[in-house]
């Protein structure tokens, strides 16, 4: 195939950002989406989450991809959903990658982090947890991940904290309605004695319907990088916000888009995709139950191949803020209907402004679990939100009535 | 995550050290990748020599031998003690006190 006998040779030494441009053997952060069931209907969700897949991947096989981590020394995998305590066996996985030397940090909305699972969760250092939480405060926070979740976040947090669990994640998407409450987050973070997790909001999955009213505005994203600069050392972001690093000096973090180079994702039913934010089938790389399993779709597959090469030409390569933001996020791109070579959809330099106000077909998404009902703890639509900072009555807090088969 | 070589620290020669228990270390073709697992914090050697340095480390009787075992030659000697300065700075490498006790035997 052409194409890969074209790639350019892997330098020797040098940066290491450079190195990673051109893949790795095994992946550093490989997320697995365990499910696509969840208890809530967060209006932003990344992979349109809600109701479990029939062909999710089986006990034995997932525990079968455990071993071909350990192989790969995989050394630790982001677990997520979904909700992932929502499977049955989530705990006896959990269990099991720790056995076989695989470490967990696993993200929660943490309705089921009850105090007997937090004393678990502490009694190991190859588990970490991530909880999420939209908004420092209930009216910022629920809005978007449904009624009911802030205090649900709390609680957890509440219970890892008493059950001496130190420097779990506080995981934070920033929106247009929470870039005003850093602050606020990081006084939660500490007050838990948890660490701070900023991250970036993708249109991707149902994001992609929400992102035009949610994606922080221009000032904001400005006030944002102030932020991390002046608080980067305490508080991580999963390498978000690389795009921001176009304002000037560069943030923590790797600072390159890692899709398929030192990053991929698993999905519930085994494909693999270049990115969490990429679950769409032009990024789908193969699946773990092919012939050669999760190795020979990381090492091998056409789209990996591709992708680790560095990105010589498109509009950016001729900016001077390139090599700060290597032009952004793929994912964030792709989802906005943007060329993949061209500005990120919030470049901070407004290359993309004129793209975005033009022509373009969004893709949409190439798989759906939204719940197709209503959903206990369902988010208040947001243009209610300004009306629904303070609850008229008691039953206005909760319009929904518990729908039967999800027990929290 | 840090990378090599951006401390002050300097590993004195006639130390014994090895890798620390709770890291394990992934060839990568740049170097490798450790990871901590107590500390869940992941580190990159950025060549292939210091990698072999770091596992030299506990079967030898100090740096010096680690170094000598690896072909490291005098002029690069203090990149390769401040690169491991930084691997002890964040626990990565744990000094042994006794020469002849070998931390990773099974």
């Amino acid at each position: 195939m052409t194409l890969i006998q074209e790639r350019p040779a892997r330098p020797e030494g040098g940066r290491l950002v450079d190195q990673f441009e051109y893949g790795l053997d095994a992946p550093i952060c490989l997320t697995w989406e365990l499910t696509y069931a969840c208890n809530l209907a967060c209006v932003h969700c990344l992979s349109s989450s809600g109701r479990r897949d029939p062909d999710e991947l089986s006990t034995e096989e997932c525990k079968a991809l455990i071993d071909e981590f350990e192989r790969m020394q995989v050394f630790y995998v982001n677990i997520g959903g979904g909700e992932p305590t929502v499977r049955p066996d989530f705990w006896e996985l959990l269990d099991y990658a720790v056995e076989h030397h695989v470490g967990v940090k696993f993200s929660t909305n943490g309705f089921r982090i009850t105090p007997e699972r937090a004393a678990r969760l502490a009694a190991t250092d190859y588990v970490d947890v991530q909880v999420s939480l939209d908004g420092a405060t209930a009216d910022v926070n629920d809005p978007i991940r449904g009624a009911g979740t802030y205090d649900a976040a709390l609680r957890a947090m509440a219970n890892l904290q008493a059950a001496g669990m130190k420097d779990f994640k506080l995981s934070v998407v920033c929106t247009r309605h929470n870039i005003g409450q850093l602050d606020e987050f990081k006084a939660i973070a500490d007050r838990y004695g948890a660490q701070l997790r900023l991250t970036r909001l993708r249109p991707s999955g149902r994001g992609a319907d929400v992102w035009d009213e949610l994606h922080p505005l221009p000032e904001q994203q400005r006030e944002l990088y102030d932020w991390l600069v002046a608080n980067g050392d305490q508080v991580l972001t999963g390498d978000s916000f690389f795009h921001l690093s176009a304002y000037g000096e560069a943030l923590p973090g790797l600072n390159l888009c890692g899709a398929g180079r030192v990053v991929c994702l698993v999905d519930p039913v085994g494909d693999v995709y270049a990115c969490p934010f990429a679950i769409h089938d032009r990024f789908k790389a193969g699946n773990v139950r092919d012939g050669s399993g999760f190795r020979g779709v990381w090492q091998e597959a056409p789209l990996f191949q591709e992708l680790r090469s560095p990105q010589t030409g498109g509009a950016c390569t001729q900016c001077s803020a390139f090599d700060a933001c290597r032009g952004g996020c793929m994912a964030a791109k792709f989802f906005t209907g943007l060329p993949l070579d061209g500005p990120d959809p919030e470049c901070v330099k407004g290359n993309a402004a004129t793209a975005l106000a033009g022509a373009r077909t969004v893709p949409g998404t190439s798989q759906d679990h939204s719940h197709k009902g209503p959903v206990r703890n369902q988010p208040v639509p947001l243009t209610l939100m300004p009306t629904r900072t303070k609850p008229a009555s008691a039953c206005d807090e909760s319009p929904l009535a518990p729908s039967p088969g999800w027990t929290t | 995550m840090t990378t090599t070589g951006t401390t002050a620290r300097l590993l004195d020669l006639g130390e014994a050290w090895t890798l620390s228990g709770s890291v394990e270390l992934r060839p990568e073709p740049f170097g490798a990748l450790a990871y901590d697992f107590h500390t869940r914090r992941l580190s990159f050697l950025k060549s292939r020599r210091l990698v072999d340095v770091v596992r030299a480390l506990g079967s030898r009787d100090d740096v010096a031998g680690a170094l000598d075992d690896c072909g490291v030659a005098a002029p690069e000697r203090p990149a390769y003690l401040a690169a491991l300065g930084a691997l002890a700075d964040g626990g990565l490498i744990q000094r042994r006190a006794d020469h002849s006790q070998e931390d990773r035997t099974p």
